[in-house]
């Protein structure tokens, strides 16, 4: 290996190779959206989402399923977007850079990395057994809350944080107090932030399958969920069983099934990122 | 004065909201903890650990873990070898390389990529990769850690891009600006001044992303055959910490051996992920005071 | 004159750092004490512990004690005393809102709830701070979008509606023009017949111009204090003579 290249030429090389990995890295995500479209469209029709399903769900809609998933996910957005929201103002306004507050962050990364799985299975014990909810939408709802905590307080962090210093002491400097302050230039002004950031967790909780597994869903379910304490079926759980669990399923239902949840999460995602790219631009100050 | 009470009130909530995370973190270790200590004493630790055999159903039941954290390690250093390396590459294309306008897309295209639910991710791997593992390896099935790796590198990608072209973005100018001022081509600088820089960011954002795949789940469960037997080599199927969670709880007694053992399982599971983005975090912080 | 603030004994600290040292000052009132002294030298410090801003910063510290009307300031509720202490910053900060909710802002919050009123507040306050003219066909719109000087004015304005009793004022034109820098010294000097005004400056010709009395600071310590004229024209020390006539700062 005495062969020196020049360093103009090993730049050129680099690049490309950089530019090579990047393709690697996007390509697949494009094939599996175009897959999953190609495959699912013919399934596509109005009565797919608004029936039940029928012949042991290999036929009719999904309509339990869509309902199902909803009921969970705004249940859990309505209890972790405020938990998470006054999280974030005690981190950003109030903490002092103490021992409380850097183990405050510390249990905030922490809880951001515990695998889905084992908030199932925290759900299933304290939620389903201990307060007794059952399988229920109450139990899976608050089950995701708890996932998704860390995320919506980093966010709104970050959301609180871009809000210039100096307004809260132009508000405190007429004998505003801190908390009015907040409430009247902080958090309108944070508003934007807060919620795309709200938007892109309620996208990535409806994707969620294995904090719901024991907590809320259910394998079918003939009724469309009448109370917070039905078992449910939801749109990620749904498509792992009728993937892997039912014999002779139509192929067009399952990557219909999977289309109707892409398009949910995707369209949730792409939303809440174009709508911060236009806040960023729009930004006032 | 009536105010006055609300703004103490509220002051009151927002603490607690504050302190919130603490307790769940504490919940949730509690809870693993209580469940698996009383495994632990009615089938021994030791058992559990360096047990070969994980045969819930069999009588007498045996709960050995080793094989399932075999299977995990096998399909989680499968992934780190594919996602790491394109990852931080793709970082530094988004980072370095990119146009303004093309950066945006492919930052969006990331995030969305984050999105992608994995029992999505895990059904089209199902369905193309399985196949075509199998014809192309020529092996009986697909089914196999291998393509638990290539599912879950993808899934690993978006943290390790997006963390690694933060700390690679925020590498401060001047150190750039003083390697060009020494004559040193833009590839130069990047590979010698701005990677050691972001490394400590860098680090992180591996270990964030090896968490997530640890901790990933529906993907594994439906991709990687689902076999708990330690396997001779990464083209055999495996059965990983999470799928045996998510395969075996439904079948459970609740309360029973079989049930606290999957507990146990959730225990090992949190430690390992709790170790790793406390370390990664200790890593983000050095990156903070670098730059 | 009736002494409105009397500062005793006061030492500020920043993170256990000392930046004001024993000092002993009194404001007058219906005055504007100037402060000067070059940059580090504590005014800013003892301006934002005039209306316990710095309580704000968890680092800062202080012993010693300031009286409004004979009242000690850190037993009073630090929100009331911003409505009798108000500030202007060195830049001006405008709220991203419109002109009039600038203005009624803080009376609002306060409990201010009558339409009508709130009309007549802004009408007046603008009035004060000689912004109404530029801005009265234009309430609704953005503060964001007016020009620096008219920002300050409304900043000040803004002070106004809360009716407090003295003014502190931080470096109030280090950002302006000389037209604009003119203007916000006049509307100081109509305010000082209802209000008492603490100024800090940067420029000593400022101080020499709209300033009752000046004092000179200098590390931390209040070096002199006096009629303006006398501190311009027979300065007792020298350090005071080496700073206005431009050998140090």
């Amino acid at each position: 290996m005495n062969l020196k290249l020049s360093p103009k030429l090993s730049q050129k090389i680099a690049y490309t190779a950089l530019a090579i990995a990047t393709m690697i890295v996007i390509l697949p995500v494009l094939t599996v959206i175009i897959i999953i479209i190609k495959n699912g469209w013919s399934a596509l029709s109005w009565e797919f989402l608004t029936t039940m399903p029928k012949d042991g769900m290999r036929a009719g809609g999904i309509l339990p399923a869509i309902l199902g998933t909803l009921a969970i996910v705004s249940c859990a957005i309505c209890v972790t977007l405020p938990v998470g929201v006054f999280a974030a103002i005690y981190l950003n306004e109030y903490a002092k850079d103490n021992l409380l507050t850097r183990i405050i962050k510390l249990a905030i990364v922490n809880l951001a990395g515990v695998p889905s799985v084992v908030y199932g299975l925290f759900g299933l014990g304290i939620f389903v057994m201990m307060m007794g909810f059952g399988v229920s939408i109450i139990a899976g709802a608050l089950t995701l809350s708890i996932m998704e905590l860390p995320v919506i307080i980093t966010t709104a962090r970050g959301a609180l944080n871009s809000v210039p210093y100096s307004f809260r002491e132009a508000s405190w400097s007429l004998g505003v107090s801190k908390w009015q302050t907040i409430r009247r230039v902080v958090l309108p002004n944070a508003l934007p932030g807060i919620m795309t950031g709200a938007i892109l967790s309620i996208s990535r909780i409806s994707g969620e399958t294995a904090p719901i597994l024991f907590t809320a869903a259910a394998f079918y379910v003939p009724h469309l969920p009448q109370s917070m304490f039905d078992q449910v079926m939801a749109l990620p759980y749904h498509l792992y069983i009728i993937s892997t669990q039912i014999p002779n399923m139509p192929k067009n239902i399952i990557f219909g099934t999977a289309l109707v949840l892409l398009l949910m999460v995707l369209s949730m995602s792409l939303f809440a990122i174009v709508a911060r790219l236009y806040f960023r631009k729009k930004r006032k100050w | 004065m009536n105010g006055k009470i609300i703004d103490y009130i509220i002051e009151k909530i927002i603490f607690l909201c504050g302190i919130i995370a603490i307790i769940f973190v504490v919940l949730i270790f509690g809870f693993l903890l209580k469940e698996g200590f009383a495994f632990f004493k009615e089938y021994g630790v030791v058992n559990f650990v360096f047990g070969k055999y994980w045969y819930p159903s069999s009588d007498p039941a045996s709960y050995g873990v080793l094989a399932l954290i075999i299977g995990s390690l096998l399909v989680t250093v499968g992934a780190a070898i594919i996602a790491v390396p394109l990852g931080i590459m793709t970082a530094l294309f988004i980072a370095e390389l990119a146009p303004k306008g093309i950066k945006d897309i492919l930052k969006s295209i990331v995030e969305l990529m984050a999105a992608i639910p994995s029992v999505v991710l895990g059904f089209v791997g199902m369905v193309t990769l399985v196949p075509l593992v199998r014809s192309i390896l020529d092996i009986p099935t697909g089914l196999t850690a291998f393509s638990g790796s290539i599912v879950l590198a993808f899934m690993a990608m978006p943290t390790i891009v997006s963390i690694s072209e933060d700390a690679i973005r925020s590498v401060p100018w001047q150190y750039k600006e003083g390697a060009y001022a020494l004559g040193a081509t833009k590839w130069q600088t990047i590979r010698r001044v701005v990677l050691k820089a972001a490394m400590p960011g860098i680090i992180a954002a591996v270990m964030l992303g090896i968490g997530r795949v640890i901790g990933e789940t529906m993907a594994v469960l439906m991709v990687t055959g689902n076999a708990a037997a330690i396997p001779d080599s990464i083209f055999d199927p495996v059965r990983t910490l999470t799928a045996t969670i998510a395969a075996e709880m439904g079948e459970t007694v609740k309360g029973g051996l079989h049930y606290k053992a999957l507990f146990s399982i959730g225990l090992v599971l949190f430690l390992i992920t709790f170790s790793i983005n406390f370390i990664a975090d200790l890593f983000l912080n050095k990156n903070k005071k670098n730059c | 004159m009736v002494d409105k603030i009397k500062v005793e004994n006061l030492n500020c600290f920043y993170s256990g750092k000392k930046v004001l040292k024993n000092l002993n000052i009194t404001v007058k009132k219906n005055e504007i004490l100037s402060i000067i002294g070059p940059s580090n030298s504590g005014k800013t410090s003892f301006l934002r512990t005039l209306n316990r801003m710095n309580d704000m910063n968890v680092n800062f510290s202080r012993e010693g004690n300031i009286f409004l009307d004979d009242k000690n300031i850190f037993d009073m509720n630090p929100e009331k005393l911003r409505t009798r202490i108000g500030m202007l910053f060195a830049m001006p900060i405008p709220l991203p809102m419109s002109i009039y909710d600038n203005i009624a802002y803080a009376p609002r919050v306060l409990g201010l709830k009558n339409k009508k009123n709130m009309d007549e507040v802004v009408e007046q306050s603008l009035k004060d701070a000689s912004l109404w003219d530029e801005v009265k066909d234009r309430l609704d719109s953005s503060a964001i979008k007016m020009s620096g000087g008219q920002q300050q004015r409304l900043c000040i304005a803004r002070i106004l509606a809360i009716e407090p009793e003295v003014i502190l004022f931080d470096e109030p034109c280090s950002g302006l023009d000389p037209i604009s820098t003119a203007k916000v010294e006049e509307a100081m000097l109509k305010l000082k017949e209802k209000y008492t005004i603490v100024l800090v400056t940067n420029n000593v010709k400022q101080a020499s111009r709209v300033g009752t009395r000046t004092a000179f600071f200098l590390m931390g310590e209040l070096i002199e204090v006096d009629k303006t004229r006398n501190i311009f024209l027979t300065p007792k020390n020298k350090k005071t003579e080496d700073y206005i006539t431009g050998r140090f700062g």
